[in-house]
């Protein structure tokens, strides 16, 4: 078992065509945590989602489907094993 | 049916391009909705300049009163293949109403009425699915809270298109009803509008099909701008002092708005002066509260709970442009109780003739409270937009309707109702403050 921090496909291009990666619980305690790995190891992604070291206000992330602006803690959110992350666009609806 | 194929048509001269609504940045036509920069959301952009010496307000006028009237502002390359009879809705001096809430120059725009599915969605969705198939895409489909839904399939089996439709398991069933006999692929999610509409951004990226809100969302949203069109061009060329529009995702308000600006770029109407003021239920209200408690991002609602679904939504992709626009135009935003939107339906119905879904419930409610709060004086031309039809949402106002009198059939057993005063009378009385 492993996090896993899934990269929609309009983000893939930035990430060397990576759809996801995989991180043990030591790499990351926290939803920021994992994101802050995730650009450390694709360093293209960091200017498409972040702006002066805050996530962009466009761009959401979810913990096993849940958004992550409704969790105790936020994206303080503590990590186990098995979680799944999602980034996706808030662009859609209405 | 139309003979050229679609997706051989070059693009448009009239379009200049995709442009990011956070950071300008220009993009190309494609199905991709956001900047890849900033994932701000993308929306159509046009030559204003070489629209402005194609149009004018006697070609407009020569054309079937429809939302095709207004194609130069529009982002096909084409011809419209998709909802040919959509829009062209009737704008109602609603007096009575008027009299009611305390406005005394009030209009009803009126999209309960629209063609074919009875809701202000047929615009967006003849937009969406005529682009689709400029794009080439056979499946469409689209997350909703019901009419929506019943847009997407109606249009789509007129196109020939496959359609998979994604709703919240509450969904009135009116609105299942209404999208299921179109053949559509209907699918109920536990879950809230939300989670359904995240769902269908993954299924859009994996599939490659074409959801009308999401992957389409920039040519679907442009449909809105034709109800602005319409306003202005049936109040004689002119925009109102005030417009009150519902609020779910947040997209219509600002498009009425850019459909006015066009107007006056293209040198048709004069500048306008309008004031924008959003209506949304308590139960759900992540706009209104933004606007009232003065903060530049709403706080998404986690589990909206109000009988108006076709609002319920609890993070509103424009939420942010929504607030803006009725900042800076120097409206405001309430929101309103079940109890007052139920009272609401009935007010309307009994005053004007028109029967609206929950939704027009909330928008006259808010207006009702915005007179009583100050924020509309009783002078000021006010435009409410009504935006679907009542008969999908019967079982909410049901309650609070009266039974009606059961007789025989003899003329001694009516006379004495009338005697007695039994008939029926409408419950929701007028209520000045």
């Amino acid at each position: 078992m492993a996090i896993t921090v899934n990269i929609p496909p309009p983000l893939r291009p930035y990430a060397e065509g990576t759809d996801k990666i995989s991180l043990s619980p030591a790499d990351a305690t926290t939803v920021a945590g994992a994101l802050k790995v995730l650009v450390t190891r694709h360093p293209g992604l960091n200017d498409r989602m972040y702006t002066n070291g805050q996530l962009r206000p466009f761009v959401n992330v979810y913990l096993n489907n849940e958004d992550v602006r409704f969790l105790d803690g936020e994206f303080d959110a503590p990590l186990k094993d098995g979680d799944d992350v999602a980034i996706i666009p808030a662009v859609g609806g209405g | 049916m139309v003979s050229v194929n679609p997706a051989s048509i070059p693009q448009s001269p009239l379009v200049a391009g995709m442009k990011c609504r956070v950071c300008g940045k220009q993009w190309p036509v494609s199905t991709t909705n956001f900047c890849e920069d900033d994932f701000g959301p993308l929306e159509v952009d046009y030559h204003y300049d070489r629209i402005k010496p194609l149009v004018s307000r006697q070609l407009f006028e020569s054309r079937p009163n429809n939302m095709w009237r207004w194609k130069e502002f529009l982002p096909l390359n084409g011809e419209p293949t998709v909802g040919l009879h959509v829009g062209g809705t009737p704008l109602v001096k609603a007096d009575r109403l008027g009299k009611a809430i305390g406005i005394e120059n009030l209009w009803v725009k009126n999209d309960a009425v629209n063609f074919p599915t009875l809701s202000f969605k047929d615009r967006v969705v003849a937009v969406a699915l005529s682009k689709a198939r400029e794009f080439g895409l056979e499946t469409v489909g689209c997350a909703s809270t019901g009419n929506l839904a019943n847009s997407v399939a109606a249009n789509a089996a007129a196109a020939g298109l496959k359609s998979y439709i994604l709703v919240p398991s509450d969904l009135e069933r009116a609105k299942v009803l209404g999208t299921s006999v179109y053949g559509a692929n209907v699918i109920s999610v536990r879950g809230t509008y939300d989670e359904v509409n995240r769902l269908c951004t993954q299924i859009a990226f994996h599939h490659g099909w074409g959801f009308v809100n999401i992957n389409l969302r920039p040519f679907y949203a442009e449909g809105s701008k034709t109800m602005g069109y319409e306003i202005a061009q049936q109040l004689g060329w002119r925009t109102p002092r005030n417009v009150v529009s519902p609020m779910a995702g947040g997209a219509l308000i600002g498009k009425i708005s850019k459909g006015f600006n066009e107007l006056a770029a293209a040198g048709l109407i004069d500048a306008p002066k309008t004031s924008f003021f959003g209506a949304q239920a308590t139960g759900c209200n992540p706009i209104s509260g933004s606007v009232k408690e003065n903060r530049e991002r709403h706080k998404p609602v986690r589990k909206p709970d109000t009988i108006c679904k076709s609002l319920a939504i609890g993070d509103p992709a424009d939420g942010f442009f929504a607030a803006k626009l009725i900042r800076e135009s120097g409206g405001w935003a309430e929101d309103v109780s079940d109890d007052e939107i139920r009272e609401c339906m009935a007010l309307l119905a009994g005053t004007e003739g028109i029967f609206a879904e929950t939704a027009g419930g909330v928008t006259v409610a808010v207006a009702r409270k915005l007179v009583r709060q100050g924020k509309i004086r009783p002078g000021e031309e006010t435009v409410l937009c009504i935006t679907g039809n009542g008969l999908k949402t019967q079982d909410s106002v049901a309650e609070i309707l009266p039974a009606p009198a059961v007789i025989n059939p003899q003329l001694p057993e009516f006379q004495a109702l009338l005697v007695n005063g039994a008939p029926p009378v409408r419950k929701a009385e007028p209520a000045m403050a």
